[in-house]
């Protein structure tokens, strides 16, 4: 069972892999198609991938129990310093403290 | 093709790769984990190539959801590609159709990211330098995805090795990385609202949209700087 490939996963798979590009060439058409960008339009498109990460971030914090909260909170702090790999160790070893040492 | 700048991709690129692994190696389990089979597995990262809407994907291919709905998700999950592709334009207008084609396939979160970050600075974004960086990125997300898918059923509970938050708090370096930009924190304030009203009143996955949208509005709508540069799409994209 583990080693079949089904065809209606390959289509499936297939699909979503189209959609996907399609997702990543969309916005260069729709673009090159427009003369000028206005000024806002500019503004928008900057604030794209900030906004956008945030909708990824704000419900594991918001729903998240306190061990992400915590975790979320110490890599923060660390991040602001710190390179990514950095952040990505402290908010680990956080949760794995909040969860082996402390129980939540 | 100039080797040095592709080198240079590829040096920017491990440190992604390096710290995209575990969710490679997460997708891979989860996809086991919900009867994928390791080719399978390795077909989705390499077709999709879209860490956080595979995982999404999987899951609701788990939970028996109609197939359609399952790549409207996944679309749903990676729409912002949409906006990335469309800020990226005018970095990328000197690139061939066929280097086009390899540039928005591998238009992953951080290779957005470090694109414009590098555009941005004056430097350029040139296809060596853009591939180096992809190809570091694509391959060990592949190669790790089927180890992951392989041994998927071995490694118990996520929660256990604390694996589930590294994807959030990898997203949350992506995000205080965009601090310094002019309207950062009402953007993320609006988009972190919107995803949370969008998630309590709607559902997953279209918070990610929805957040988006929200933030994506109220940028739109706050005062443009007294001074800025005029662009033109046609000058910059058209060469």
């Amino acid at each position: 069972m583990a080693d079949q490939i089904s065809m209606d996963m390959i289509l499936l798979i297939l699909a979503a892999a189209v959609a996907t590009f399609l997702t990543r060439i969309g916005g260069y058409v729709l673009i090159t198609r427009m003369k000028t960008i206005p000024p806002r339009m500019e503004q928008a498109l900057n604030a794209v991938p900030a906004a956008v990460l945030t909708t990824l971030v704000a419900p594991a914090f918001f729903n998240g129990g306190w061990d992400f909260k915590i975790a979320m909170l110490v890599a923060l702090a660390a991040g602001i310093r710190y390179p990514g790999l950095m952040m990505l160790g402290a908010g680990w070893a956080a949760a794995m403290v909040c969860r082996h040492l402390l129980g939540f | 093709m100039n080797r040095s700048e592709f080198y240079e991709g590829l040096k920017g690129g491990v440190i992604i790769a390096i710290s995209s692994a575990p969710f490679a190696v997460l997708f891979g389990a989860v996809a086991a984990d919900n009867g994928l089979s390791v080719m399978e597995a390795g077909l989705m990262s390499a077709t999709v190539y879209a860490g956080a809407s595979q995982l999404v994907g999987i899951e609701l291919f788990g939970q028996h959801v109609a197939p359609w709905l399952v790549v409207l998700s996944v679309f749903a999950v990676n729409f912002r590609h949409i906006l990335y592709s469309a800020a990226l334009a005018r970095f990328v207008g000197h690139f061939n159709p066929i280097q086009k084609f390899f540039t928005f396939f591998l238009l992953t979160d951080p290779q957005f990211a470090e694109s414009v970050r590098r555009g941005e600075s004056g430097i350029g974004i040139s296809f060596p330098w853009y591939l180096g960086f992809g190809a570091a990125i694509y391959f060990p997300w592949l190669l790790f995805s089927m180890v992951g898918a392989f041994f998927g059923r071995m490694m118990g509970d996520p929660r256990t090795l604390a694996i589930d938050v590294l994807l959030p708090i990898y997203f949350l370096g992506l995000v205080i990385g965009f601090r310094r930009r002019p309207g950062f924190y009402p953007v993320v304030v609006a988009s972190a609202l919107g995803s949370m009203l969008g998630y309590h009143f709607v559902g997953s996955p279209w918070h990610v949209s929805i957040g988006a949208a929200v933030g994506v509005v109220v940028a739109a709508l706050l005062p443009l700087p007294k001074e800025r540069m005029p662009m033109t799409a046609a000058s910059e994209t058209e060469t």
